[in-house]
């Protein structure tokens, strides 16, 4: 049953109101038809008895009140999903963009999801190897966790979220997997980067792409990261896949809902965001997961950038409360020629201690994890302390610590951007930095793991570069 | 029954007329799907309702069905164990006849109807009843002893008692009324969740509620039937510390609320809980444990009532006189989803775009802990202690959740992100954190612990304090300056700081200390501080001081299990003898002895 109406009474920003509606429904899908014949679609944000306020994805420019109709289509917002979607690019509403044909639907889903009933959640416990030492060793991925990044303007977060796409493994393990990514108001550039990279390693075939751009409608990206995690949730939990999702650039998601909150004049909570925006972010993230008794899972890496770096804006701020740890970068290191420029101390997994350890990855792990943030924190604080004071104030055991500081961002922290380090080699190369420093400063590390793996020969005998390729 | 038609929806809020006689907080089951939803807003025809359930698809002309009832959680045996969703809905029960997903509509009785529980009477016929008297017991876990109460309002004489197996919806027995009518009393009880349960007068907290993490008990404890506060921005480990006292805290039933916060964590209690062992009883510690989670994604008005459905269930456990503790993660969710809803209702925000009334929800919420007698002839006392985390957005305290909060509670634990980001776990901040209930528990700790232990804590607190002066002046001119006596001090306070202070959650042995232990360590140190302070005035440096052998002894001395305490007697001789042998050995004897390390 299809209503038709040619009552729009005012368009403002992103919204339509329709009036003299019946039986309309809250959330229920709309095609608007511009007199120019041009449909786009939309959403009913709020309905009475006889009126109805939609938000246009596609934006209003061209909708005028007297010619344009509003066809309530009686169905909330679905997609289409089969096999297919796999290796295909779409916009960020879901039709297809790479020229290929319409996906056959195998079922259509509700965009919107369902809460996981928590008691149905399975712990997420799997180590996965992206590569990365920062990561694998100090800030530990597992499957079905949700990690961001954390990330500011003209930093290289885009060429880290795809290394990771291309390095992330489990151990020991083949398994079915696959790539969701959506990309929300980011450049064509980076856009492009993300396909011709996944193109260039072949990736492509097991990842589905969702892709608004940066002149694309705005509103329209409220939906795009829903499509994407209906289509993870499908390939997860239907088809039993490991699907690791990508949401870029959360800010602009942000934003757009801002702009929606703006145009129905909503009490503005913080910075003029929504008094809901912890709600909506946390209906996305929490999509991630693993379920019981199904094989595949959902991780997450939404990455934003921070504006002015700034960790305590509301959307880094929100988005920290509900994901499970933060990758930060820091353009201090990004200045320093360090790539991936991964804050260490700030950044946080906190789900590292399940997946780690013997018959994860090896015994020591956690001891050593927890020395090099000790012994780098305090490398960093003697620098703070040198800068002050002249390096000749410094004790000499501070001294170490400086230098091992130094050679921790420079060895350890940098990598290529190609570099596929196993977690054996970030672990050894973790011990052999620390023989920079006085065995009896390692207090973080049991006695008999020291003695089984700490290095003889300390870094500084070696020849650097050995320890570089 | 008269039905009302919905005229508006706007995200959770719902706009219906033609519920005339309707009462405020009474719960109505929205359109053909009978979605829980709760009237919040009454004016003229119309009522406001905020609904508990996703919304979409739903339109105005659809019914709204009401049921003349505010919203009420069942009481009664079978709570422990159980996991809850923010209107008593059983999760588990719920994923059995729904699937993964928690699909609209859903329907289950809180407590099972089927299962049979042994009723054990503890009165006869003719005993006289008064509201809250203990009329039998059930076993309703391995640790639990579930009591069944003469139900508020009720009082009179008991004409029939029975005993055996029954339902919670079997009459147990019946009590005449003065009026000469009879009452039927069942083992189910139902109470509003917005009103406190009664009792018979409030006391003042006497007793410290012992949770094995050493910078809590030791520093700034909380009592038995007090109230406490965790704020700290995301990453200084607030949920861990709200799990390691859900875990180890020496009350009797724990009702841990996940408001808003993570799936996964919610996932990371129900599977650890079960396999975790109860220092106190042995047993499962989830047999004495009752969850509620509404997670971060679970629809926003059932999350605004999650702490009353959790507290009203403490409640109920503390009337039966038991020591309970109520955990709450985060109260900012809850406070956030206050918001929310006020916003819907387009009701004038106050500061933040909270409501104005968030003061006082927040502390009618907390004035619900306490130590208190209970109602029934026995005077039984119990006790409720409330603990809140707080997420501060930015961890900037000054904002109105925060400060609204410590308005009211006695503790406050203050994280800070810079100690979690030097991984000193917990990262309660030693100078800005408080304890109100110091003096009151003084009593306590002089006859249970020792009599030095108020001077340990004391002086403790004053080196710490003095570490941090210290520190200022080292930053600006450099370790040099400082005097001998200067450079102890900061020597002790990292040796409280590192060897008291820091605890590994995940340690099995550092990950419970209980208050014995913690004395004990405490005295090491500043045993060591004491006699090190004598010696150094003969010119004893601190090198030598840091090269004793004991020093490392004290650094190990948290991983001492429990078992063995009286290994810190030998300690504690060890450092008296040897701080000694130093100002008897020649000078530059110190100095081999640390080259031979």
């Amino acid at each position: 049953m299809i209503k038709e109406y040619l009552t729009i009474s005012e368009v403002a920003g992103p919204l339509l109101i329709v009036e003299k509606t019946t039986e309309v429904k809250y959330q229920e899908l709309v095609e608007i038809e511009l007199s120019s014949g041009e449909t786009r679609r939309g959403q009913v944000l709020e309905v009475t008895k006889d009126k109805a306020v939609v938000q246009v994805f596609e934006g209003t420019t061209g909708i005028d009140v007297l010619g344009t109709k509003a066809r309530f289509l009686g169905k909330v917002m679905e997609i289409p999903v089969s096999l297919d979607i796999l290796g295909r690019v779409f916009d960020g509403s879901g039709r297809p963009i790479d020229k290929g044909p319409q996906i056959m639907a195998e079922e259509k889903l509700d965009i919107n999801g369902n809460p996981i009933n928590p008691y149905a959640r399975d712990y997420p416990n799997d180590f996965i190897q992206t590569g990365i030492s920062s990561i694998d060793l100090l800030n530990t991925l597992v499957r079905g966790q949700k990690l961001p990044i954390f990330s500011g303007a003209g930093l290289p977060h885009a060429k880290l979220a795809s290394q990771i796409a291309r390095q992330a493994r489990v151990l020991g393990k083949e398994e079915k997997f696959a790539v969701v990514f959506s990309a929300m108001g980011i450049t064509f550039e980076e856009a492009n980067f993300f396909i011709s990279d996944f193109q260039r390693t072949g990736a492509i075939e097991r990842s589905v792409m969702f892709i608004n751009l940066a002149n694309n409608p705005a509103v329209e990206r409220i939906i795009t990261p829903r499509l994407a995690l209906t289509c993870a949730e499908y390939l997860a939990f239907k088809k039993e896949m490991h699907v690791l999702v990508i949401l870029t650039d959360m800010t602009n998601y942000c934003e757009a809902l801002r702009e929606v909150s703006a145009a129905r004049k909503e009490v503005p909570g913080r910075r003029g965001y929504p008094g809901y925006l912890y709600t909506d972010l946390a209906t996305l993230y929490e999509r991630a997961g693993r379920i019981k008794g199904k094989g595949g899972s959902i991780t997450l890496i939404p990455i934003l950038t921070m504006p002015e770096d700034d960790k305590t804006h509301p959307i880094p701020d929100l988005t920290g409360y509900i994901t499970e740890g933060q990758i930060i970068l820091a353009r201090e290191l990004h200045l320093k020629g360090i790539y991936p420029p991964i804050n260490v101390l700030p950044s946080l997994s906190r789900l590292k201690d399940k997946g780690i350890g013997a018959n994860k990855t090896r015994e020591d792990h956690a001891n050593v994890m927890n020395q090099l943030f000790a012994s780098y924190a305090r490398g960093k604080e003697a620098k703070e302390l040198a800068i002050i004071l002249g390096e000749a104030a410094l004790t000499e055991v501070d001294k170490k610590y400086v230098k091992f500081a130094d050679k921790f961002e420079e060895i350890f922290v940098q990598q290529g951007e190609d570099e596929n380090r196993t977690i054996e080699e970030s672990l050894n190369l973790g011990w052999r930095l620390l023989t920079i420093l006085p065995t009896d400063e390692l207090k973080r590390i049991k006695d008999e793991f020291i003695e089984k793996y700490l290095p003889q020969e300390s870094l500084e005998s070696e020849d650097l570069n050995a320890v570089k390729s | 029954m008269k039905t009302g038609k919905i005229i508006k929806v706007a995200g959770p809020v719902v706009v219906a007329e033609g519920l005339k006689g309707s009462k405020m907080y009474d719960v109505v089951k929205v359109s053909e799907q009978k979605l829980i939803g709760e009237i919040i807003e009454l004016a003229g025809e119309l009522v406001t309702i905020q609904v508990y359930e996703e919304t979409s698809g739903i339109g105005p002309g659809e019914p709204v069905f009401p049921t003349d009832m505010p919203l009420s959680v069942e009481l009664g045996p079978g709570l422990i164990t159980s996991i809850y969703d923010g209107i008593q809905r059983p999760l588990d029960i719920i994923r059995s006849t729904r699937g993964d997903y928690i699909t609209r509509g859903a329907e289950a009785a809180a407590l099972s109807r089927e299962k049979k529980w042994e009723f054990q009477p503890l009165l006869k016929t003719g005993d006289r009843v008064i509201a809250g008297d203990i009329i039998g017991t059930v076993q309703e876990s391995s640790v639990i002893q579930h009591k069944i109460m003469v139900p508020w309002g009720i009082q009179g004489e008991i004409v029939e008692i029975r005993q055996g197996k029954f339902t919670v919806t079997d009459t147990v027995a019946t009590i005449k009324k003065e009026d000469g009518s009879l009452a039927e009393i069942k083992m189910l009880q139902k109470w509003t969740v917005r009103r406190p349960r009664p009792f018979k007068e409030k006391l003042a907290p006497v007793e410290p509620l012992i949770t094995g993490q050493r910078v809590i008990d030791s520093f700034f404890p909380i009592a038995k039937g007090g109230t406490a506060c965790i704020p700290g921005p995301f990453g200084s480990g607030k949920t861990v510390i709200q799990h390691q006292l859900a875990k180890w805290c020496n009350a009797e039933i724990i009702v841990f609320v996940g408001c808003g916060e993570r799936g996964n964590e919610m996932t990371d209690v129900l599977l650890e809980f079960p396999e975790l062992i109860d220092p106190y009883s042995g047993k499962p510690l989830m047999e004495r444990v009752v969850l509620i989670a509404n997670t971060s994604n679970m629809p926003v008005a059932a999350r605004e009532a999650s702490v009353y459905t959790g507290i009203t269930i403490a409640e109920y456990y503390r009337d039966m006189g038991y020591n309970v503790a109520l955990m709450a993660d985060s109260t900012s969710r809850w406070a956030e989803a206050m918001r929310e809803i006020s916003g819907r209702l387009e009701e004038m925000p106050g500061e933040e775009g909270f409501p104005a009334y968030l003061g006082t929800r927040i502390s009618s919420f907390y004035e619900r802990a306490g130590r208190v007698r209970c109602l029934g002839n026995d005077d039984r006392e119990a006790t409720l202690s409330v603990i809140g985390s707080v997420s501060p957005p930015g961890g900037d305290l000054s904002e109105p959740v925060t400060q609204n909060t410590l308005r009211t509670v006695q503790v406050f634990w203050s994280l800070q992100d810079k100690l979690a980001y030097e991984r000193h776990f917990p990262a309660i901040d030693w100078l800005t954190s408080y304890s109100l209930y110091l003096s009151q528990l003084s009593e306590f700790f002089a006859r249970e612990v020792d009599r030095d232990f108020e001077e340990l804590r004391y002086k403790s607190m004053e080196i710490l304090q003095n570490e941090a002066e210290l520190e200022e002046i080292v930053r600006l001119v450099g370790i040099d300056a400082l005097s001998t006596h200067e450079r102890l001090v900061l020597e002790t306070a990292r040796s409280i700081r590192e060897d008291f202070l820091h605890q590994n959650a995940f340690d099995e042995v550092d990950t419970y200390t209980s208050i014995k232990k913690q004395h004990r360590l405490l005295k090491l140190i500043i045993l060591f501080h004491n006699c090190a302070e004598k010696v150094i005035t003969q010119g004893v440096t601190i090198e030598q001081l840091n090269s004793l052998p004991v020093k490392a002894k004290i650094v190990r001395a948290k991983f001492i299990k429990e078992s063995e305490i009286n290994k810190f007697d030998e300690i504690e001789k060890e450092i008296i003898s040897q701080i000694n042998s130093l100002t008897t050995t020649i000078p530059g004897e110190g100095e081999n002895t640390e080259e031979n390390d």
